[in-house]
């Protein structure tokens, strides 16, 4: 019936399409609209009927069959999933005594954490639909200009096949994007959106919980409540050890490659290899042995005695400096050999010349290095020090799998050597105070970015691109 | 006189040097010699008193491979085989796809999509685990025999966000061989699979062995996943529960033996790519 229309449309849509039609006028959505014919207008309506009075029937087709299900989904759900996404619903789950039956049924109550979730699933679905509906209604207008200057008109087989050519993008990228969008984006911002709502186990608001706009935010950056004042202290840890773990690593792993690159230096590459070994094996294998030798009856402390070097174990991860300072040096051991890997080749880049005059000029090494070799080096490898940074910040692992953020005060979520990512993984995993949880996520987003975006724009190789050209 | 004297200074600065090469080289393979002497180590339990075990034995290795009652290794090896090849699979198509695309194909949401990718990357990464765990179960992916499937997905599904390494070494081949292959009738797929795949071996290769990899070190997805079906655990969680306080008194040598059967193949494909890392980084840097 549809398609029957629209081909009588369409006589009558060429011509007034083309009184109209501007010379030079781009395509975009208010050309089509305004200068398409009847059948790419109709297509605001029923999607895919330019296409169809366009000779592009196959496609047209389809694109009216995406509608349709857009439509069913909508009507058989997507609607009430929008209704009760303001109110995240309300029903609570009630015992009800069955007479019948003489037992206690349970009523089906709200649950909030279904209500977000299909609700953003829903705005997206939504937005995937907006999308086709604005990318038909413009590549209607397009086929309909084509039509009217006389040129070629792609059948389905060709498009097809253009899939595999021109737009080969769109076939390699698809598949990826969905996944990303799948397991990555909405996850993110139902992720997100918890932040604004009390869906903790604070209050009892596991299943059924409400928007609170801004109030976990104003909770968490509160210096005088408890859970404001583990965040700054939490932030604070998290910066200073970004900043050392950082630091420490990138100038020993670079003083460590010099001197094994050094001339007079013999066995160069078993030496790398002693390091890289460490490398290869697993980080959670590594580091969990690490965490059982430091306990305090672990093989480190008992050896130390046995040898009669100390009376009580050492404190590695019951005092917090002793925690603070054995995670960093810990760190030491795991990412020295990554920045081994990495400088190594760029090492050798280093123009010779610069090496010579300076020695010419009588530079002792440790000048040089100061001098040349470092700079040199911060000014390439800038971008990559900064995804150490960022690396740093969310290094999960090596605090996790080590110190378990301890030591920790009573009453505390947080522990002494917490990161803001392993707090955020024990409010939301083990603690499940999901909206404290995401908050945090978001601001450890925003430190990030923000240090990013600082460190590139003041850094040499943004200021001055040509330096050491 | 003075030359002599600035040769026996620089032959102590030589010897000094090596030996702290030594030294710092010891402190850097110790625990890896550690764990393989803990698991040939006969006595039990994580409390020692001696660097070296007072006898050796092969045991740990026949336990963890034959006692399936309370810690099923077997089973946990087979699970991670299996994830692992399915997300090798998949995730080395997204990889290449992806990196490919945005190394030599233009199109109008390159850059708008690498930017995304910048950004979603400064999110801790297991910021939404939470949120992919009730996606999963909207799915119906979180029970039995689908939490398989599930942790396929959850390993290969955002792997187009790597992109970094493999773009880089596509951005090395010369545009010109496109060119020419483009002059001779060739199409972008036929481009794609048959001029520049044939020249990338070594960056496919890479993505195969990396992709590979992951099941075997996750436990952070793996655990919030697999929940307490412990049917599906991977050897990631296995290893990790033979540490908690229940088990390791009794489990602790085979904890050893168990991280050496899982760290020799990753050392290997570790070892064996190390090259292509470097290079890659290399290129990265540049820009």
């Amino acid at each position: 019936m549809k398609k029957r229309s629209d081909g009588t449309g369409k006589q009558s849509g060429n011509e007034t399409g083309a009184q109209q039609r501007m010379p030079g006028a781009g395509i975009s959505l208010q050309s089509a609209l305004r200068y398409g014919d009847a059948s790419t207008r109709l297509s605001a309506l029923v999607m895919g009927a330019g296409c169809i009075a366009h000779r592009q029937v196959g496609k047209g087709i389809l694109i009216l069959l995406l509608e349709a299900a857009y439509v069913v989904f909508m009507i058989r759900a997507g609607v009430s999933n929008l209704l009760a996404f303001p109110g995240l619903g309300d029903a609570v789950q009630e015992k009800v005594w069955n007479e019948a039956k003489q037992v206690y049924e349970y009523t089906a109550g709200d649950n909030s954490l279904l209500i977000l979730l299909s609700g953003i699933v829903t705005l997206f679905v939504t937005a995937a639909f907006l999308l086709l509906w604005v990318l038909q209604l413009k590549h209607s207008y397009a086929l309909q200009e084509a039509v009217n200057s006389g040129s070629h008109i792609k059948n389905l087989r060709e498009d097809l096949a253009d899939l595999l050519d021109g737009k080969l993008y769109i076939t390699l990228m698809s598949v990826p994007i969905l996944g990303i969008l799948v397991f990555n984006i909405v996850p993110l911002v139902f992720m997100i959106s918890m932040a604004f709502t009390n869906y903790s186990k604070e209050g009892d608001h596991l299943i059924l919980f409400d928007w609170v706009g801004l109030r976990n935010f104003g909770k968490i950056l509160d210096f005088g409540g408890n859970i404001g004042r583990q965040f700054w202290s939490v932030l604070a840890w998290t910066i200073v050890w970004a900043g050392f773990a950082t630091a420490l690593n990138y100038i020993f792993g670079m003083i460590l490659a010099l001197v094994i690159n050094r001339k007079e230096t013999r066995a160069k590459s078993f030496w790398r290899f002693c390091f890289v070994l460490s490398v290869a094996v697993p980080q959670f294998v590594s580091l969990l042995i690490m965490r059982t030798m430091l306990q305090p009856q672990g093989a480190i402390n008992v050896i130390l005695k046995s040898m009669g070097l100390i009376d009580a174990p050492l404190p590695f991860f019951q005092n917090e400096v002793w925690a603070r300072v054995t995670v960093i040096v810990i760190n030491l051991w795991v990412g020295i050999p990554y920045t081994l890997l990495q400088v190594t080749g760029i090492l050798q880049n280093i123009p010779g010349e610069l090496y010579e005059a300076a020695r010419m000029d009588g530079a002792s090494a440790p000048v040089i290095f100061w001098r040349i070799t470092l700079p040199y080096m911060l000014f390439v490898t800038m971008p990559y020090l900064i995804t150490q940074f960022t690396g740093n910040v969310n290094n999960f692992n090596v605090i996790y799998l080590l110190s378990k953020g301890d030591p920790t005060s009573v009453g505390d979520t947080a522990g002494r050597t917490d990161l803001l990512v392993t707090w955020l993984y024990k409010l939301t995993v083990d603690q499940q105070y999901f909206n404290y949880g995401a908050v945090i996520g978001i601001l450890t987003f925003i430190v990030l970015a923000v240090v990013a975006l600082v460190t590139y724009r003041n850094s040499a190789s943004y200021k001055n691109e040509e330096a050491f050209m | 006189m003075k030359g002599q004297k600035t040769i026996t200074l620089r032959t102590v600065t030589n010897i000094l040097i090596h030996v702290l090469l030594a030294v710092l080289a010891f402190i850097w393979v110790l625990p890896v010699i550690w764990i393989v002497l803990t698991s040939f180590r006969a006595e039990k339990g994580s409390y020692v008193s001696t660097f070296f075990p007072k006898s050796y034995t092969l045991d740990n290795y026949i336990r963890l491979f034959t006692e399936r009652n309370v810690l099923n290794f077997p089973r946990m090896f087979g699970n991670t085989l299996i994830i692992a090849v399915f997300t090798c699979i998949i995730s080395t198509f997204i990889v290449l796809a992806v990196s490919y695309s945005l190394s030599r194909l233009r199109f109008k949401l390159r850059k708008p999509y690498m930017n995304m990718a910048m950004i979603l990357g400064l999110f801790p990464g297991f910021m939404s685990i939470v949120a992919v765990y009730y996606i999963l179960r909207a799915l119906g992916l979180s029970e039995g025999s689908m939490i398989r499937v599930a942790l396929v997905l959850v390993y290969s599904a955002t792997t187009g966000l790597g992109f970094t390494i493999a773009k880089g070494f596509f951005d090395t081949i010369p545009k010109s061989i496109d060119e020419a292959a483009i002059i001779d009738g060739a199409t972008q797929w036929q481009i794609f699979t048959k001029v520049t795949m044939p020249l990338s071996k070594p960056i496919i290769v890479y993505t195969i062995l990396t992709s590979f990899t992951a099941p075997w070190v996750d436990f952070i997805f793996a655990k919030v996943i697999c929940r307490t079906n412990s049917d599906y655990y991977t050897v990631a969680i296995g290893l990790w529960n033979m540490l908690e306080k229940e088990y390791i008194h009794d489990w602790y040598t085979c904890f050893a033996a168990g991280a050496v059967c899982v760290s020799i193949p990753i050392a290997v494909i570790f070892l064996f790519l190390q090259r292509y890392y470097v290079d890659g980084m290399a290129g990265a840097v540049k820009g």
